[in-house]
C-alpha cells in the first residue's frame, strides 16, 4: 500500500530525467556534427574541437579559470571546515549566530548583489589601503572563496551532524588535545565529505560568470566570461566541443571520487567490523578469566 | 628502531602542533586570553568569521553608502559622502535621489514585480515536477536510490551557462523542437520559442529544478513509513494517507526547496540574458545594465539595496530553517 501508483513514480522520474538530461546530450551530439548550423546535423566531424583548441583567447580564459578553481576550491574547504567545525562541535559561543548567519547567506544571495557589493568592496579598500592594486586574479579569488565556502560549509556540517561524538570524546578521554582529536579522528572521518566539498568549490569557482564579471579587471577574462560574450552572438559550434570537454572531465571525476569514497566506507566498515568482534572476544575473555 | 630519527613525518607534525598549540596554551598570554573568554576553539573560529564580516557584510554597508551617493563621471564613478568643509565640520551629503529615482520611474517598478512573478511562478514549476520526483527516489530501493540522486545531482556538476546556452539550440527557431515539430508536419512556421518568457521559465525551472529536488528528497527519506501503514490500518486510501500525512509531514522540506528556488531566481542574470525577450525587465538585469552599460554605480547600488530589502525576509526563513536542519546538534 505504501507503493502509491508505481507508473506515475515512473513516468515522473522518466519525464524529469529526460529533461535534465536532453539538453546536456544534445550539446554533446552536436559537438560532432559537420555543419556550421548547430542544430542541423551534416555529418560526424571533429573539426570544432580543433577549432577550440586553435582559440588562444578561449585557451588563455580556461587555464586562467582553472588556476583560480583549484586556489579557491583549496582556501574554501579549510575556510569551510572550520566554520563547520565550529557551527557543529564548539557548542555555543558569542558570534555563533552570526556566524551561522553569514554563512548561509551567500547559499542564496542572488549573484548580482554579491559582485557589485565586493566589487565597491575592493575600490573601496584600494581607495583607503591601497591594496587590492587594481583588479584581477586575487579579488576573483577572494569573491569566489567568500560564497564557495559556504556551500563547504553546509557539507562539512550535515556530515558532522551524522557521525557520532562518541568517537571524538573517547579520544580526549584518552587524554588527546582538541587539535591532535582533530587531526587524528575527526578529519579522517569527514575527509570523503571535505573532497565532495573541493570538488564543488572548483566546479562552482569554474562555472560563475556573474561575480567574476563585476569583480575582475582588465585582461583577466575567466572562461564563462569569454563564452558568455561569444554565446551572446548566438550559438557556436566550439562551445559545445567545450561544454563536451567540460561534461567529460567532471563525468570521469565524479566516477573517480565515487569510487574512492566507497572503497573508504568499506574500509571503514571493515574496520569497525574488526573492532566489534576484538571487543566481543576481549569481553568473552573477560567472562571466563 | 624506535629512536626519535624513526617517528613518521605525519606524527612529526602532529606532534609540532600540538606543542606549538600547547606553548601559546600554556603561556602567559595564552591564559590572560582565556580570561576574556579567548580560547583555541574561538581563535580558530575567528578566521573564517572576520573573513565573512570583512567580504560578505560590511561590503553591503558600502553598498548603502554609495546608494546615497552622487553619480560623477570619474573612476571610482560617485562622490564622496563624507567631506570635510573645514577642519571640524564634517559634510554629509546623504542623497535620496537615486531611491526617488526608482520609485519614480515605473521601469523599476516593473522589473521588481516583474521578477518575483517570474520566480515565483517557476519555484511552482519546480515544486511541482520536482516533488514527485523526490519522492519516487526516495521511496524507491536504496541501491537505485542513490544512482537516482548522482543523476540529480550530476548537472549541478556541469557547467551552469553552458547547460543554459543549451536551451538556445533547442528552442530557436531552426532549433531542435521547431525541426521536429516542422518535420513532423504539426507545424508549417517555426513557432517563437527564444526571447520568449516561455523561455525564461523554462531555463529558470531546468536549471534550478536540482535546488528543489534534493531538500526534498532529504526531507521524504527520513519520513516514518510505519505512519503510512498506520494510516491505511485505519481505512486511508494511499491518495488520503499522502494528502493526510505526507504531504504536511513534508512542509520543512518544501519551504527549503522553494526558498532555494526562488531567493536567486529572483536576481537571475544569466537565463533572461541569454533567452529572454532583450526588453524583459528583470532586476539582476537592470542592475547588471545600470552597472556595465550606464555605468551608474550609486543607481545599481540602489537597486541592490532595494532588492536586498525584499529579500531579507526570504533570505531569513531559509536560515532559521538551515540552521534548524543542520545545527540541530546543538539543542537536542
Amino acid at each position: 500500500m505504501i507503493a502509491g501508483r508505481p507508473w506515475f513514480r515512473v513516468l515522473s522520474l522518466v519525464l524529469g530525467f529526460a529533461f535534465l538530461y536532453v539538453p546536456i546530450v544534445s550539446l554533446v551530439v552536436f559537438s560532432f556534427n559537420e555543419s556550421r548550423l548547430v542544430t542541423v546535423w551534416g555529418g560526424f566531424s571533429t573539426k570544432w574541437y580543433g577549432a577550440l583548441l586553435d582559440n588562444q583567447q578561449i585557451i588563455g580564459a580556461a587555464l586562467l579559470s582553472l588556476k583560480i578553481a583549484a586556489i579557491t576550491a583549496t582556501v574554501a574547504v579549510v575556510l569551510g571546515t572550520i566554520t563547520g567545525m565550529a557551527l557543529a562541535r564548539f557548542g555555543p559561543f558569542r558570534g555563533r549566530t552570526m556566524l551561522s548567519g553569514m554563512a548561509t547567506a551567500p547559499l542564496v544571495m542572488p549573484e548580482v548583489i554579491t559582485g557589485l557589493s565586493l566589487l565597491l568592496l575592493f575600490v573601496t579598500l584600494e581607495q583607503l589601503i591601497g591594496w587590492p592594486k587594481g583588479r584581477g586574479m586575487t579579488t576573483i579569488i577572494i569573491a569566489h572563496v567568500t560564497f564557495a565556502m559556504a556551500f563547504v560549509t553546509v557539507i562539512v556540517q550535515s556530515r558532522l551532524a551524522q557521525f557520532d561524538e562518541s568517537l571524538e570524546e573517547a579520544a580526549q578521554d584518552l587524554g588527546a588535545r582538541p587539535a591532535k582529536v582533530f587531526f587524528l579522528v575527526t578529519l579522517p572521518i569527514i575527509f570523503p565529505a571535505l573532497l565532495s566539498g573541493w570538488l564543488l568549490a572548483f566546479t562552482l569557482s569554474l562555472d560563475d560568470l556573474v561575480i567574476a564579471s563585476f569583480v575582475a579587471g582588465p585582461g583577466s577574462s575567466t572562461l564563462p566570461m569569454v563564452v558568455f560574450s561569444k554565446v551572446r552572438l548566438g550559438v557556436s559550434p566550439d562551445i559545445n566541443a567545450l561544454a563536451t570537454i567540460l561534461i567529460t572531465i567532471v563525468a570521469i571525476g565524479v566516477a573517480i571520487a565515487g569510487v574512492v569514497m566507497s572503497r573508504q566506507q568499506k574500509i571503514r566498515d571493515r574496520d569497525a567490523q574488526m573492532a566489534l568482534a576484538a571487543n566481543q572476544q576481549m569481553i568473552e575473555s573477560l567472562k571466563k578469566g | 628502531m624506535s629512536g626519535p630519527g624513526m617517528v613518521p613525518l605525519g606524527r612529526q607534525v602532529n606532534f609540532w602542533i600540538e606543542d606549538g598549540l600547547g606553548a601559546i596554551v600554556r603561556s602567559p598570554v595564552g591564559s590572560r586570553l582565556r580570561r576574556w573568554g579567548v580560547t583555541g576553539k574561538t581563535l580558530v573560529a575567528s578566521v573564517p568569521f572576520f573573513w565573512l564580516l570583512l567580504f560578505f557584510l560590511i561590503p553591503f554597508a558600502i553598498v548603502l553608502k554609495i546608494s546615497f551617493s552622487d553619480a560623477q563621471i570619474a573612476m571610482p564613478p560617485y562622490q564622496p559622502l563624507f567631506h570635510w568643509v573645514s577642519e571640524k565640520v564634517l559634510q554629509v551629503k546623504l542623497n535620496f535621489g537615486n531611491f526617488a529615482f526608482l520609485v519614480e520611474d515605473n521601469l523599476y517598478w516593473k522589473a521588481y514585480l516583474n521578477s518575483i512573478f517570474v520566480a515565483g511562478v517557476s519555484t511552482l514549476l519546480c515544486l511541482l515536477i520536482g516533488y514527485p520526483m523526490a519522492y519516487a527516489i526516495a521511496r524507491s530501493r536504496p541501491a537505485v536510490r542513490n544512482i537516482l540522486l548522482l543523476l540529480v545531482i550530476l548537472p549541478f556538476w556541469t557547467s551552469f551557462l553552458l547547460r543554459v546556452y543549451a536551451w538556445i539550440g533547442i528552442l530557436k527557431n531552426n532549433g531542435l523542437i521547431n525541426n521536429a515539430l516542422m518535420a513532423l508536419g504539426v507545424i508549417d512556421q517555426p513557432i517563437q520559442m527564444l526571447q520568449t518568457d516561455f523561455a525564461v521559465y523554462v531555463g529558470i525551472v531546468y536549471s534550478y529544478l536540482p535546488f528543489m529536488i534534493l531538500p526534498l528528497y532529504a526531507n521524504l527519506e527520513k519520513m516514518d513509513l510505519t505512519l503510512l501503514e498506520a494510516a491505511a490500518d485505519l481505512g486511508c486510501k494511499p491518495w488520503e494517507a499522502f494528502l493526510k500525512v505526507t504531504l504536511p509531514l513534508s512542509v520543512p522540506g518544501i519551504i527549503a526547496g522553494c526558498l532555494l528556488v526562488f531567493i536567486p531566481a529572483v536576481g537571475e542574470f544569466v537565463i533572461p540574458a541569454l533567452l529572454g525577450d532583450p526588453g524583459m525587465l528583470m532586476i539582476g538585469k537592470v542592475l547588471w545594465t545600470e552597472f556595465f552599460n550606464n555605468r551608474d554605480w550609486p543607481v545599481a547600488s540602489a537597486v541592490a539595496i532595494a532588492l536586498l530589502l525584499f529579500l531579507v525576509i526570504p533570505i531569513m526563513f531559509f536560515q532559521r530553517a538551515q540552521d534548524r536542519e543542520s545545527g540541530g546538534g546543538l539543542h537536542r
